[in-house]
């Protein structure tokens, strides 16, 4: 191997090592370290609660499922209103705007509350009073806004002449974006698009203020029932794991998609 | 088969030189533009043209860069909206209010100066498109007949490359392939061998010609002169928007009446383009 490279790792190593000796010493030696590890880091809750907390989880993995399905779907719809053109389509794309802009001003939990609090408040005959569907609602209320900014992004880089190029051959104008302008549209944001999910993937934990029994809300009672935190340590690593290689793999696909656009450029 | 391969040959060719000069024949002119107007915000385009191309005939748009060559070939396309005069496909009035643009393109194909190819399909799915879409014709029929086209043009051994997998004078013969597929009545081509490396026009040139042998109706905007004068029935000189001088490729290129046409053709002459 490269004498250089060997170097080199070998002194990332010893930084690393360095910097995060230094860390622990500084926590491990903080005056409130031995209460600390009692409360967070106890092996004996640990593996007692891993079990359950694995169990809830379930519950947040099909609440983010189904939610995505639907962002997907709406975003689409939200993006191309907003990319038509005309005043004749002008009350879509003021809808598409005003919800984009109410949806990303609203904190995500407002958001949740309001509809898992106030929906079934209303009393109407036949409406569910389980929370998990109002869970579904507001996260895909709130996530397909950023998420039709993403599809729009996209739709707005695919340049005018793709669109003359299909129209000249007689192609209506929503063949035109369905078959020319939305697949290079949607190639060209997977990595944003993976990065929104990454988010949505941690959020599902906020439903668990209406009351749905997830992962975190699961944590929390372990918590009141044990008087140790240690189940939420449990649950960050879960997380850990899920979401970790999905950071990878956009990076991969970032990386990707730039050595494309270079070759390309050449 | 292919439905553009006129098998009148060379005597619609006369008819239609015929009747750019002569009297009015009984069918009506294949493309008719009638004081046309076009106008980019403040800028003036195109300052009422007038145009008639027969079927069959082959006309050159030359002039400098702004002199509305590529604009009239997108406002014929409908792709520009005009904002005055009339333009007419065989008689019928296409800028006419409720006129369904879609049906008017199918028969206008258009090749563009930057290929425009879509680049997330095979050369086949590109020549496909539209007659499956547009047309309703199955996979196979689509295929088919794309196939055949290819094979014509060269291009067989391309039919599943992605276009940015092939040379420029590839993605340009492959998009003149995929408006044929849509067997056009009228044709424009909008300076399209000005994005090619030089050694690339002739072979781009050449599937030009064959098509003008086939008796395909063209109106082209070139900045070739030899392959003007070479191939056009009729050259029009463009200049600040409308047409000042027209004729055959001998009147315009070796005795042109208009001082700015022939201060254009000495400006081309002593750039060795001539």
């Amino acid at each position: 191997m490269d004498r250089a490279v060997v170097t080199s790792a070998l002194i990332a190593l010893a930084s690393s090592v360095v910097f995060f000796g230094l860390l622990a010493v500084v926590a491990v030696n903080a005056p409130g370290w031995a209460q600390v590890r009692d409360h967070f880091f106890d092996a004996h809750w640990f593996w007692y609660s891993l079990p359950k907390i694995v169990d809830a989880f379930g519950l947040n993995v099909k609440l983010f499922c189904l939610a995505e399905v639907l962002i997907l779907v709406l975003a689409l719809v939200l993006a191309v209103m907003r990319s038509l053109p005309g005043p004749v389509f002008f009350p879509l794309r003021l809808l598409a705007t005003v919800y984009a802009d109410v949806f990303r001003a609203i904190p995500g939990l407002l958001i949740v509350t309001l509809l898992g609090f106030g929906i079934p408040g209303l009393g109407i005959a036949g409406i569910p009073v389980d929370p998990f569907p109002y869970a579904v609602i507001a996260l895909t209320l709130v996530y397909s806004a950023y998420v039709s900014e993403v599809y729009r992004a996209g739709i707005e880089s695919i340049h005018p002449s793709q669109e003359a190029a299909a129209r000249s051959l007689g192609l209506s104008r929503l063949q035109a974006l369905r078959y020319v302008i939305l697949p290079q549209a949607v190639r060209r944001v997977i990595p944003p698009l993976l990065n929104d999910f990454i988010g949505l993937q941690k959020d599902t934990i906020l439903v668990s203020y209406i009351g749905v029994v997830e992962a975190f809300r699961e944590s929390s009672i372990i918590e009141g029932a044990k008087f140790n935190s240690t189940p939420y340590v449990a649950l960050a690593l879960i997380f850990l794991v899920i979401t970790i290689p999905l950071a990878r793999l956009t990076d991969w696909l970032v990386a990707r998609d730039r050595r494309r656009f270079l070759a390309n450029a050449r | 088969m292919t439905g553009y391969v006129s098998p009148a040959g060379e005597g619609a060719f006369m008819a239609g030189i015929g009747l750019a000069s002569g009297p009015a024949s009984a069918t009506a002119p294949a493309l008719e533009v009638a004081g046309l107007w076009k106008s980019f915000g403040e800028l003036r385009v195109l300052r009422g043209v007038d145009l008639t191309v027969a079927e069959h005939e082959v006309v050159c748009l030359i002039g400098s860069s702004g002199s509305g060559k590529s604009t009239l070939l997108r406002c014929v396309n409908l792709l520009e909206p005009i904002d005055g005069g009339r333009i007419s496909i065989e008689g019928q009035e296409i800028t006419a209010a409720g006129v369904d643009v879609n049906l008017i393109r199918r028969r206008i194909g258009i090749v563009f100066q930057s290929f425009n190819l879509f680049p997330h399909m095979t050369v086949l799915g590109n020549v496909t498109l539209a007659p499956r879409k547009v047309l309703g014709l199955s996979e196979a029929e689509a295929t088919s007949a794309a196939v055949a086209l290819l094979e014509r043009f060269g291009l067989a051994d391309k039919s599943s490359e992605y276009p940015d997998r092939l040379s420029g004078g590839q993605q340009q013969r492959a998009a003149i392939v995929r408006a044929l597929a849509m067997k056009p009545d009228l044709l424009l081509l909008d300076e399209i061998t000005s994005a090619l490396d030089p050694e690339l026009v002739a072979e781009v040139l050449n599937v030009i010609r064959e098509l003008a042998r086939g008796g395909m109706t063209m109106v082209i905007a070139t900045h070739e002169m030899g392959f003007a004068r070479d191939i056009a029935n009729r050259v029009c000189f463009l200049d600040g928007g409308s047409i000042l001088e027209q004729g055959s490729p001998a009147e315009i290129f070796s005795n042109p009446r208009e001082p700015r046409t022939q201060q254009f053709l000495q400006r081309i002459i002593e750039a060795g383009r001539l």
